[in-house]
């Protein structure tokens, strides 16, 4: 546990004195948000109607970005072998990960969260649905990308295989995360499909620790 | 307490070493020697049990180590060629956190390395020889029965060198086991050494 704590906190310490990562992750989900009005054109109606579908799809790619240096950093300076040998278990050290990107990607996006909704004109009643949705998204796709940088550690083109691998598996968030924020839209309940994407999160937290634990190697 | 049977390692296709067998009882110390390419780092992550051989086991107090790997994990103390540490935090915080792995004290550590004047330095503004003493502090964290050093020298002046042979001698004299690949004499007397 003490040392869970240590690399978590480390995580973050890191991510506060390389602030340029996560920027670059939020400003790259605004702007890919602010695109879709150029692309469609700037009629509200057409562009509310994509609103829960675009922050969606930007959310997920930008938090990708950090992903392909999850472990990468640490297996080229050595810290991978030492963490290895840390007495925490490997699915320990995968979960510290994931939880460590929720925090320095995850969170940001959500503060950009606002932003993003209202360049894509969402209809303001639903902005708290959305924060919820993307709060569960971002969380599924940190553990899901976790066992994507896991296994693609040291394969050449990494950084291209990993998406490739981890958002066909993030298709059910943005299904029922877009669902949520489109009923909350219309004035019904997000509650049902936030609940499905809890479950999604619940069933990934302690699974997919693992299989990123197992799928850990150095050389 | 540590004992290694008829170990082989293959690279690729390559025969590294083979037939490999050693016994070393507490407070000894081992000296890997031999060519660029020999198989001197290969050995050590062997001993660590990163690594699996591809023949012969290693064994700690008759037990195999590959039985357990968490417990070998956590009566060793290995330092790679590689220094691990994050250029973006001071010298104090990398130690912070493998103190936070390990346990220790941080300042008496960097103390034993003579770092503690440059206790909040950022790690990027350091010399690699500095750096590499840095690494070192790992090892005056808490106490482990057995350290694997590779190349443990690198960089490092006459006077860090020196500096080194206290730190060797109380861990041999507490009951712990050296084993260091090597190019250059280290501070460690009456090792055995064993040309790879």
């Amino acid at each position: 546990m003490r040392a869970f704590a240590a690399l978590l906190a480390r995580e973050i310490r890191l991510a506060l004195r390389h602030p340029a990562d996560t920027l670059a992750a939020v400003l790259f989900f605004v702007l890919v948000a602010a695109l879709f009005p150029f692309g469609v054109g700037p009629a509200p109606e057409t562009l509310a109607r994509l609103a829960p579908g675009a922050l969606f799809a930007s959310a997920l790619l930008a938090a990708l970005l950090p992903l392909d240096r999850l472990f990468g950093a640490d297996a080229e300076d050595g810290t991978l072998d030492q963490l290895l040998l840390s007495g925490l278990p490997r699915g320990g050290i995968a979960a510290a990960k994931a939880l460590g990107h929720w925090i320095t990607t995850g969170w940001p996006l959500l503060a950009a969260t606002p932003i993003a909704a209202a360049l894509l004109n969402l209809p303001v009643q639903a902005w708290g649905a959305a924060l919820a949705a993307l709060a569960l998204a971002t969380a599924l796709l940190s553990l899901l990308g976790t066992v994507g940088a896991a296994l693609t550690l040291g394969a050449r083109r990494g950084s291209v295989l990993l998406p490739l691998l981890v958002l066909p598996l993030a298709i059910p968030a943005v299904i029922f995360g877009a669902a949520a924020i489109e009923a909350a839209a219309a004035g019904l309940s997000p509650a049902p499909f936030l609940l499905l994407l809890g479950a999604g999160v619940s069933l990934a937290a302690p699974l997919a620790p693992l299989a990123a634990g197992a799928a850990l190697t150095v050389d | 307490m540590l004992e290694v049977h008829d170990l082989a390692c293959l690279r690729g296709d390559r025969v590294v070493f083979s037939g490999l067998s050693l016994r070393l009882s507490a407070g000894a110390a081992l000296l890997l020697t031999g060519a660029n390419g020999a198989g001197k780092s290969t050995m050590l992550r062997i001993l660590t049990g990163l690594l699996r051989p591809a023949e012969g086991a290693v064994l700690w107090r008759g037990e195999d180590i590959a039985l357990d790997p968490a417990a070998h994990a956590a009566r060793l103390r290995y330092l790679s060629h590689q220094d691990a540490l994050k250029p973006a935090l001071t010298v104090a915080e990398n130690l912070t956190f493998f103190a936070g792995l390990t346990g220790g004290s941080v300042e008496a550590a960097l103390d034993a390395v003579a770092l503690a004047p440059l206790a909040d330095l950022p790690a990027r503004v350091l010399s690699s020889g500095q750096k590499r003493r840095l690494a070192l502090a790992r090892l005056a964290l808490a106490p482990v029965p057995l350290w694997l050093l590779d190349e443990p020298t690198t960089g490092l002046d006459a006077a860090s060198v020196e500096r080194l042979g206290p730190l060797l001698a109380a861990h041999r004299a507490a009951g712990g086991i050296v084993v260091a690949a090597t190019h250059i004499p280290l501070p460690l007397p009456d090792a055995q050494e064993l040309r790879l």
